[in-house]
């Protein structure tokens, strides 16, 4: 019996999972690299401002090419705010 | 439709049918193709360039016709002409069958486009079923080759190896890349268990030029040894399409959603073409 509330198709499950493979795969950047990066981009941050470290997105993209190819990826990162007024800002 | 006779090649055109990944379809789709051209009057080549694995002698029903292969033409033990196998059911269309008692290293690159300029002088299309992996015999199988047709099927797997091939064909040059989808399953696409095309093509980013649904016709004309391009079913009608495309022929989409009544019809309208 279907469940009402459905899951994740797993169309788009295989969707999710490719889009993260082959952004890895077009750069030679691996997974593990990538949740390296994300660990480094949120210690440095962390020194200016409070931020939510949990929730870090990271990702290297194409945006603005033609073609997912041929063009210079870069990298993207979403970092929560979680404090800027704090007096951490002043220590600096 | 309107231009369909507007955009006829120039010279011939040696084109590689690649996956990355085994079991998709390379070699029913090279088979096709190839039978579909000759269908149209084109003389065709079709190379079996998967050495130590050969195939696309059995998928054409040619396997007993067999005296010299691609490796005894680079080895000088035959002439090139000696290793063609004319295919009696169609006129102008010819299989050169690849060595099953070798490996890989036979062949070379540099030996592969010497017998392919040897064969352009003959031949409208050239079509060379490429092997799986990205090893010498991938590199051997493009050598010669100025287009490619890449063919995947819905899947994680293979969406991944084909990217690699395409990211591996504009490395060596090529220009003209073609995506065939294989064995999709539109009931599947609909109820969310299964990539639909769209989804396919918005992730490889190069052109679609041929939509295969899965069909068990297939399964049969391989037992049978006769490829089903043009033939009355799903693939059959999928399959020339493909070959109109790649003719630069503009073919719309066929939409295989609508059971047997609007097959009856689609049929129909392209016998006539």
């Amino acid at each position: 019996m279907r469940h009402f509330f459905r899951r994740k198709s797993s169309c788009q499950i295989a969707k999710d999972r490719l889009k993260i493979l082959l952004i890895s795969d077009r750069v030679n950047c691996s997974p593990e690299m990538m949740e390296l990066i994300k660990g480094d981009i949120a210690k440095v941050i962390s020194k200016y401002m409070k931020i939510d470290a949990g929730n870090i997105e990271i990702q290297i993209n194409t945006k603005g090419a033609k073609s997912g190819r041929g063009a210079k990826p870069s990298l993207y990162a979403n970092i929560p705010i979680v404090d800027v007024s704090s007096d951490m800002m002043l220590k600096h | 439709m309107e231009n369909q006779f507007s955009q006829e090649p120039k010279g011939s055109e040696v084109i590689v049918v690649t996956s990355g990944k085994g079991g998709v379809g390379k070699t029913t789709t090279s088979a096709n193709v190839g039978t579909g051209l000759a269908k149209l009057g084109k003389k065709v080549c079709l190379i079996d360039t998967d050495i130590g694995l050969r195939n696309l002698d059995v998928v054409m029903g040619l396997e007993n016709r067999i005296v010299y292969n691609l490796v005894d033409v680079v080895e000088g033990n035959c002439r090139v002409k000696q290793a063609l196998i004319r295919d009696k059911r169609h006129p102008g269309l010819y299989l050169m069958p690849s060595a099953q008692t070798r490996d890989k290293s036979a062949v070379t690159p540099g030996q592969m486009i010497k017998v392919i300029e040897h064969l352009k002088e003959q031949f409208d299309y050239i079509i060379l079923d490429c092997p799986a992996g990205i090893e010498q015999g991938f590199q051997n199988a493009i050598a010669g080759a100025n287009r490619a047709l890449v063919v995947t099927t819905p899947e994680v797997s293979a969406i991944r190896d084909a990217d690699r091939i395409i990211g591996l064909l504009e490395a060596n040059g090529f220009k003209q890349m073609d995506l065939i989808i294989n064995r999709l399953r539109m009931d599947m696409v609909k109820r969310g268990d299964m990539m639909s095309a769209q989804d396919v093509v918005d992730i490889l980013a190069i052109p679609l030029i041929g939509i295969i649904p899965d069909d068990e016709n297939v399964v049969v004309s391989t037992n049978q040894g006769e490829p089903l391009v043009g033939n009355d079913c799903p693939a059959g009608q999928a399959y020339r399409n493909v070959v109109m495309r790649v003719q630069g022929k503009e073919v719309p989409f066929l939409n295989f959603d609508r059971g047997i009544s609007f097959w009856t019809r689609v049929t129909g309208i392209f016998h006539k073409a």
